[in-house]
């Protein structure tokens, strides 16, 4: 049984600010105790570097650091821990799969095929791979309302195209991209799918086995985790070919005075450095808090709040409502006479914080006929009487009242 | 301090009816384009300077309340003034929203900014157009 108020008690940041009402889940997530203490434990009992086993703390660390893997190979259900590459982020995995697979394996001509729902982290480094290597960047069209149809990725399919770099969930909109008929027609084709999974595995059962993406990366604080680690899930067949970004310490097994460099095997090649180990041991406390009140419940929940919200929306007359559909609970709009930080603004004077702005995906705007929006995203914490106030709020708000915050 | 009213309606007017608003084509004005200074607002000024005198000011753009209002009121407070005056004008209004005592008479509608010092996190917004004519002023000087 889904029980928000004692899930909301699990979170510090609801308890020592009662009266802010958080609408910016998409940005970042707050963290519940557990992830905190796994931290906490970390600093307190085990702060030593991982991948040393000299002493029983390293090893200690070590442990808790490698079954993170198991964890976040469970929680997306991947194959095996080699599939699984801790990162800073999603931005850093998107990044990795860019440079190292995108560099190596485009050439002139080829086709990256993309859409304009991407967030600035998945289409800059694909411009960047296109740059280097000639190839070229084609957009998958959108329906009038910005949903990624299978229909029209059929179309927009082809040959040449080598690879496909999407969303999976719109963080704008809040759309689900169909991924799985995607990745079945881009293979078919020979392409390869690499999936932005940064707003999709917080609020979505994320199975990559059944979904056969080739690529997904997504972050630990978007899912209640620290930020600054993330998981990038890969077939092993495409990590195992493929070169590292990063080069250093804990990543290659030898080297010589002449440079030859013998990388270690995925995923260890990927992650030269001292990682951020107490952040993807927060991660694992994370995905085992989400597992164990069911993302099935999440999911379930976040549709309600999601309808729940819509329809109160919808009566508004003063508002520019952008997404009354989308699938995960996430609210777009624009308020009607007065720019979106102005009424941001307004807003957090009421104690409640939503984002204002393009939110990263610059080439949007032509689609929804808006470059600045509001967005409220909620998370498993938020509960309808706020969606109640805020939409109370949202009905009296005049552009005089949005200039006195300012006075 | 401007009574609370005032200043409303002032942000309000400029706002929503800004003065000198849209691009001319004319080669005699030069150009900024504030694009990267923030995510959102995106404002182009232009300035034509003639001799020593800013002659005029237009602008174009996308922004809040504070990025449009200042903006505007700005390019009304420095058209036809001198370069010099013009720039002490804007340093004068720099103060301001540092929230330094003095006297900001001569700022005339831009004493609205007057508690802008306020919300650090919007400061910003107060500085976008105005810095474009500062820089455009000082260019003026190397040609």
């Amino acid at each position: 049984m889904f029980d928000v108020e004692k899930i909301r008690n699990d979170f510090p940041m609801i308890r020592n600010h009662p009266d802010i009402i958080y609408f910016d889940s998409a940005a970042t997530a707050y963290k519940p105790q557990a992830v905190i203490d796994a931290v906490m434990d970390f600093y307190n009992y085990r702060t030593v570097n991982v991948h040393r086993g000299d002493y029983p703390l390293s090893f200690e660390a070590s442990k808790l650091y490698e079954d993170t893997r198991t964890v976040m190979k469970k929680f997306i259900n991947a194959r095996s821990e080699k599939e699984i590459v801790f990162t800073y982020g999603a931005t850093s995995g998107l990044n990795i799969v860019a440079y190292s697979y995108g560099h190596e394996n485009l050439k002139e001509g080829d086709v990256v095929l993309t859409s304009y729902l991407e967030h600035a982290s998945d289409i800059l480094p694909w411009f960047k791979a296109c740059e280097k290597t000639g190839a070229k960047i084609e957009y998958v069209p959108l329906t009038e309302d910005g949903h990624l149809t299978v229909e029209n990725f059929e179309k927009a399919m082809h040959d040449g195209v080598k690879v496909v770099a999407l969303t999976f969930v719109s963080n704008v909109l809040g759309y689900e991209v169909p991924v799985k008929e995607i990745c079945r027609i881009a293979h078919s084709y020979g392409a390869v799918v690499a999936i932005d999974g940064a707003q999709a595995v917080p609020h979505a059962i994320v199975d990559v086995q059944d979904l056969d993406v080739d690529f997904l990366a997504f972050s630990s604080h978007k899912m209640c985790g620290p930020s600054g680690a993330g998981v990038l899930y890969g077939k092993y067949e495409l990590l195992e070919k493929m070169d590292s970004l990063l080069f250093g310490g804990g990543a290659n097994a030898r080297f010589d005075k002449e440079g030859n460099i013998i990388l270690k095997e995925a995923p260890y090649k990927f992650e030269a450095g001292t990682p951020n180990i107490e952040g993807t041991i927060g991660m694992k406390a994370a995905a085992e808090y989400l597992m164990d009140i069911g993302m099935e419940n999440i999911v379930a929940y976040d549709r309600e709040l999601q309808r729940y919200f819509s329809e109160k929306m919808q009566q508004l007359d003063n508002i520019d409502y952008y997404n009354p559909k989308a699938d995960v609970g996430l609210v777009t709009f624009n308020v009607k006479g007065i720019f979106a930080q102005d009424a941001a603004a307004y807003l957090a004077a009421n104690n409640i914080d939503v984002r204002s702005g393009n939110h990263c995906a610059k080439i949007l705007w032509n689609t929804i006929g808006a470059t600045e929006t509001l967005r409220a995203s909620l998370y498993l914490y938020n509960t309808k009487a706020e969606i109640d106030r805020f939409v109370e709020v949202l009905k009296d708000i005049t552009l005089e009242k949005c200039v006195g915050v300012y006075l | 301090m401007m009574d609370t009213e005032l200043k409303r309606a002032i942000l309000i007017d400029h706002y929503q009816k800004p003065h000198n608003h849209g691009l001319v084509e004319d080669a005699r004005y030069a150009m900024k384009h504030q694009a990267s200074s923030s995510c959102i607002d995106d404002i182009k000024v232009q300035l034509d300077i003639e001799g020593d005198i800013v002659k005029d000011v237009r602008f174009d753009g996308v922004g809040c309340t504070i990025s449009t209002a200042s903006t505007s009121i700005f390019s009304d407070l420095i058209k036809g003034k001198t370069r010099e005056e013009a720039l002490e004008m804007i340093e004068r209004y720099y103060k301001l929203l540092r929230g330094e005592e003095d006297d900001y008479e001569e700022l005339e509608e831009a004493q609205a900014f007057d508690t802008l010092y306020a919300q650090p996190n919007r400061i910003k917004c107060g500085l976008i157009g105005v810095e474009a004519m500062e820089e455009l002023i000082k260019e003026s000087y190397k040609k």
